[in-house]
């Protein structure tokens, strides 16, 4: 009975809660780079997937220099390595569209819209330019040991029938994820400066007066969503593969996360990337092994017992999100401000 | 210069570079080029209303061309007796308890008198239970559908009737789906709609895919009859021998250029139409209106103008005619293939459309539709090209031309991406600005 249970237990972990942290610190990552430059700069950011997806480039591509040259990092992917370069390659990319594109219609105080509009722009822009150098095919380039745990060491350690496998590129992401979430609290709550963006965003009016200098604000925005959106797009790529038009996809469940957990707040966006990535997972997930382990006997269900086909994985994310907007527009926790 | 010979020039001179592409690679690629300018003409109509007139970001415009999509199949193509009778009659019964589901689902939330949690309690339960009936109902009636003959059908099918109809049915669907989302994205702030529209969109293409029974999902549904004649037909026929001969051209050619030359009529015809209904409807009283509640929605709400619902009509108006226009594109191309919708070529392509033609007019859309459809497909040979003299200097087996070469069709995204910054800084309201009145 217990061992049943267990085995269930191990199930759900491994197709479930395993992949659902990794999953969700991603989206976590994306949301709240998404969620920044909407708090400071006020205007949903359509180009967001495809800035992720210029981070993972450069990093894929410093990666393979240092994979020709045979310096890595042991067990741990080398693109861990790579990834400072393309951290400062998007900061870069970010600041430079902030300057030639943004600051016009900054300093023409234009409306959230046409700046979406903008940023469609700049969404052409990116995916041509980084199909253009890298292409649209599939990239490999995780390295180093694949599993922290392997699913036959489990199944000796325990005893159980059910495996229970943590992939490298899963632990990298989730111990990153809480890395960089700490840091950027830190920064928003414990320094001058972070005190300065969140006084920005909450009374720009009054945040003038106070002496804040707003063109700081914003290059310092951009300047953490440029790292976030870079390690946000090489952690996906790592764990799932990376592929150039993926990362249009994936600008759905990270407006969905912020949204969910209150646009514009940080703490939303975190809790929005979880409970969309576990939304996804559960309800996509099927049963049908769990429901024969908690039941008496050998009775293992006909079907699947799947609430939705794996195909539909984007529809949660947009359910959840439709409901949200009717149930409560700003959010689990109510949005808007820094 | 006068307007009107400002716009006539301007329309010239992309009559000109459809004849030049005529002249230069074939006739038969310049009235491909016309015809598919004909149908993104028409989607940017569509966006025009709802974006030029009311100020609504549509991002789903995918969604609505697939939808159009979806209604050439179910008017066209013959019915499968052999599926209808493995499981219709269930299918449909599963579906009807799906919209009993909605229904019963919206009217607990409007209607029930008891406390909001409880209500929302309910309204979950009844989902899932709902949701839960329809799969029970559904499943196995989807199985017996899509085991029938797999390779050759494996759906419903449609109902075998002409396929200009479709253009019409195309229109009803996307107006359906449209003021659903309306209803729930329309009031909030702007931003959200344009993230419903997208989201709904990608589910749309996902249902499409993945619904076997009803569409063939990626086996792709091939070979929609045709509202003009099939080339083999035209070649059998005298006339076009004589005709053939008269111009100097094969009769293969002949034909294939007949066709287009059919195509593009029909087209016109619709485009016409529609610019003279858009046109008529602009200068009413309703278009002034919604002028109104575009420029400033708080002084036209404070006027008694019901902001929500002009909202919720021009959203369901445009969407229509993204629909129609997705019913004539399945058309042309003869099959559906929902694999082919992505959003960079359906969605934001269109917008690059709207927005450089001129928001807010209707021949500045017209245009910008067939410049940016011409230059999409002209930007490959061009791009190709350019990199083909950047890099004639450099060695024949040099990586770097090898690379560039291979990936030069990827700089019409650029492109593109650049054109739409640029009109937007320098020139925001696009090639035939807006008539201000």
């Amino acid at each position: 009975m217990l061992i049943d249970f267990l085995n269930a237990l191990a199930l759900i972990g491994n197709f479930v809660l395993v992949p659902g942290i990794a999953y969700g610190s991603q989206l976590a990552l994306g949301a709240l780079g998404v969620t920044m430059v909407y708090a400071v700069l006020r205007f949903s950011n359509f180009a967001h997937g495809e800035t992720m997806s210029f981070g993972a480039m450069v990093t894929i591509l410093v990666t393979w220099v240092l994979q020709a040259r045979g310096i890595g990092l042991g067990p741990l992917p080398t693109a861990l390595l790579a990834l400072p370069i393309g951290m400062l390659a998007t900061i870069s990319l970010c600041v430079a569209t902030d300057r030639l594109v943004y600051r016009y219609y900054r300093e023409k105080k234009a409306v959230p819209v046409t700046y979406l509009i903008v940023s469609v722009g700049v969404l052409f822009f990116l995916s041509g330019l980084i199909r253009f150098i890298i292409g649209p095919k599939d990239q490999v380039f995780a390295d180093g040991q694949r599993f922290i745990m392997k699913a036959r060491a489990f199944k000796e350690m325990t005893g159980l029938d059910q495996g229970l496998a943590i992939k490298t590129s899963q632990g990298v992401t989730v111990i990153s994820a809480i890395v960089i979430v700490a840091l950027l609290f830190w920064f928003l709550n414990r320094t001058r400066t972070g005190k300065s963006m969140r006084a920005y965003s909450d009374n720009e009016d009054l945040a003038l007066l106070s002496g804040i200098n707003p063109e700081r604000v914003v290059l310092i925005t951009w300047i953490i969503t440029g790292a976030l959106a870079a390690i946000a797009g090489t952690l996906y790529g790592l764990d799932k593969g990376y592929k150039p038009f993926t990362y249009l996809g994936l600008v759905l469940p990270i407006f969905a996360s912020a949204i969910v957990g209150g646009v514009g707040n940080p703490l939303g966006a975190i809790a929005g990337g979880f409970v969309i990535a576990f939304s996804e997972l559960l309800v996509t997930f099927a049963y049908k092994r769990v429901v024969g382990y908690l039941t008496p006997g050998d009775w293992v269900p006909d079907g699947l017992v799947q609430l939705l086909s794996t195909d539909y994985k984007l529809a949660v994310s947009f359910f959840i999100l439709v409901i949200v907007l009717l149930i409560k527009p700003t959010g689990i926790f109510s949005g808007k401000t820094l | 210069m006068s307007r009107s010979a400002n716009n006539a020039l301007l329309f010239a001179a992309m009559a000109v570079l459809l004849m030049l592409v005529g002249a230069m690679q074939s006739w038969n690629v310049a009235l491909a080029i016309l015809n598919m300018c004909l149908i993104s003409a028409i989607m940017t109509l569509g966006v025009n209303i709802q974006w030029g007139y009311a100020g609504l970001f549509n991002a789903g415009v995918m969604g609505f061309t697939a939808l159009g999509g979806l209604a050439a199949i179910v008017v066209s193509v013959a019915p499968v007796p052999a599926a209808w009778d493995a499981g219709g009659a269930r299918a449909i019964l599963g579906l009807l308890a799906g919209l009993a589901t909605i229904a019963g689902g919206i009217w607990l939330w409007k209607k029930l008198p008891v406390p909001r949690t409880a209500r929302i309690w309910l309204t979950v339960l009844l989902a899932v239970s709902g949701y839960g009936l329809m799969r029970l109902i559904l499943d196995p009636a989807v199985d017996a559908i899509e085991a029938v003959e797999p390779a050759m059908t494996g759906f419903l099918g449609g109902f075998g009737l002409p396929i200009m109809f479709s253009w019409i049915v195309g229109g009803i669907f996307a107006a359906i789906v449209a003021w659903a989302i309306g209803k729930v994205a329309l009031g909030l702030r702007s931003d959200y709609l344009a993230i419903a529209t997208l989201g709904i969109s990608e589910i749309i293409i996902y249902f499409l895919k993945n619904e076997d029974w009803l569409t063939r999902g990626v086996k792709n549904v091939n070979g929609l009859p045709r509202p003009v004649p099939y080339e083999i037909d035209l070649q059998e026929a005298l006339w076009l021998h004589d005709l053939a001969a008269w111009v100097g051209i094969p009769v293969v050619e002949a034909s294939s250029l007949i066709v287009k030359l059919n195509y593009a009529a029909l087209f016109l015809v619709v485009l016409i139409a529609i610019f003279w209904l858009s046109e008529r409807a602009l200068k009413s009283p309703w278009g002034r209106m919604m002028r109104a509640i575009r420029d400033n929605e708080i002084a036209a709400g404070a006027m008694g103008k019901n902001v929500t619902g002009r909202h919720l009509q021009v959203f369901v108006l445009g969407s229509a005619v993204i629909g129609l226009a997705g019913a004539m594109l399945a058309t042309l191309d003869g099959q559906f293939t929902p694999a082919s919708y992505q959003p960079l070529r359906f969605t934001f392509l269109v917008w690059v459309m709207v927005i450089v033609g001129g928001s807010g007019n209707n021949l500045g859309s017209i245009l910008g539709g067939f410049v940016i459809w011409f230059f999409w497909i002209e930007a490959e040979p061009i791009g190709l090209a350019l990199m083909n003299f950047v890099t004639s200097g450099m060695a024949l087996d040099s990586p770097l031309r090898l690379h560039l070469l291979e990936n030069a069709a990827h700089t019409r995204l650029m492109t593109m991406g650049l054109v739409l910054l640029l009109v937007l800084r320098f020139s925001p309201r696009g090639l035939i600005p807006e008539v201000k009145r």
